[in-house]
């Protein structure tokens, strides 16, 4: 990998770091996602300038194009995430069916007090 | 008194997730204390927590869902601050906090603390013994506080509280709900914003019913979301509030 391609990953990793903390520090993103976001950029750092980690990872697990283990890494890691988000939607529709029931018993409430 | 504005001027939040066994007493001991109105916040029991508040006749605030304790705090304050509460206090259902203590609390803010924490390790605090992991997250999170406010905190992690209405209008916007940023950050906030923290020396009893909130396992991604918190607030947060 030539240099520039090193620094400009380097490079996204801090700028993509900086902007979630920024994100988190504005409170428009909670932390524990930030902290998920995190997790998945630090790696890019190392792996710009050592990327010889890539290859010694593949000759460990015996994969002979090295590269296709980061991807799949990759695509292992997202599929958790998104099967997270998942979970969290689901819960979230849940929460928010509730809060709708919520409403209407305590309009159904308000109606007969003010009838009273 | 449910409901209808706060004659007198101290709002008692208490957070109440299955507490029916311990609310009673509590409910009674605090009625002995002068000015203060409670309101329960029963974060989504699945025990008689609401109707026990009921009957001992406070005010109760009954979340639809479990919010956690920083959830149900942050209902409880925009109930106090709706109601024109000058102070707002906030103190566990479990009856660890001793409502003997409240007093100090109250003054060390009439005194212009914008947040005064009940700390169970200040000088002149009653015994108060925690395991050794617990003990070492604890004094790393004082640790945190410490170096980013230079407030000198002993118990970042107490939920026995006092805050003026000013932080309590500031906390009912900006609460963080997760567990430890519900304590911890808090303070960082609150001194971020251009309040005064101070500590005053409590001393604890034993739990009168419930479950302990504590799952060690927990503990270190708490920990780890809690720095990645307080590090964006205070690399990017709003500054300090000119005074």
């Amino acid at each position: 990998m030539s240099n520039a391609a090193q620094v400009g990953v380097a490079l996204c990793a801090v700028v993509l770091t900086l902007w979630t903390l920024r994100l988190v520090g504005q409170r428009k993103l909670r932390s524990k996602y930030a902290l998920l976001w995190l997790v998945v950029t630090s790696p890019l750092v190392p792996l710009a300038f050592f990327p010889g980690i890539v290859d010694a990872a593949g000759d460990a697990v015996g994969v002979e194009y090295a590269p296709a283990l980061l991807f799949a890494a990759a695509d292992l890691l997202l599929l958790a995430i998104v099967i997270h988000y998942s979970w969290e939607l689901s819960r979230a529709e849940v929460r928010l069916r509730r809060l709708g029931e919520e409403v209407a018993l305590l309009r159904a409430r308000l109606d007969e007090v003010e009838h009273d | 008194m449910v409901g209808g504005p706060v004659v007198s001027r101290t709002v008692a939040v208490i957070p109440a997730f299955n507490e029916e066994a311990a609310l009673p007493s509590l409910l009674n001991e605090l009625r002995a204390v002068a000015g203060l109105v409670p309101v329960v916040v029963d974060d989504g029991s699945t025990d008689s927590t609401a109707q026990v508040a009921r009957q001992a006749g406070v005010a109760v605030l009954q979340l639809p869902f479990n919010l956690g304790v920083g959830g149900a705090v942050r209902a409880g304050l925009c109930w106090a601050v709706e109601r024109d509460a000058e102070r707002v206090l906030v103190i566990d259902a479990d009856g660890q906090h001793n409502p003997s203590d409240i007093d100090a609390l109250i003054t060390a803010v009439d005194q212009g603390a914008g947040l005064a924490i009940g700390s169970r390790f200040a000088e002149g605090a009653g015994a108060y013994t925690v395991g050794s992991t617990r003990r070492r997250a604890m004094r790393l999170l004082n640790g945190i506080v410490r170096s980013t406010t230079g407030v000198a905190v002993t118990d970042a992690t107490s939920g026995f509280r006092a805050m003026n209405r000013t932080v309590a209008e500031f906390l009912a916007r900006e609460y963080p709900v997760e567990y430890l940023a519900d304590t911890v950050e808090v303070v960082v906030m609150v001194h971020r914003a251009g309040f005064d923290v101070v500590e005053v020396p409590v001393s604890m009893r034993i739990r009168a019913g419930g479950l302990p909130s504590s799952r060690r396992f927990r503990l270190a991604f708490n920990m780890l979301r809690l720095l990645v918190g307080i590090l964006g607030g205070v690399l990017f947060g709003r500054g300090r509030r000119k005074t």
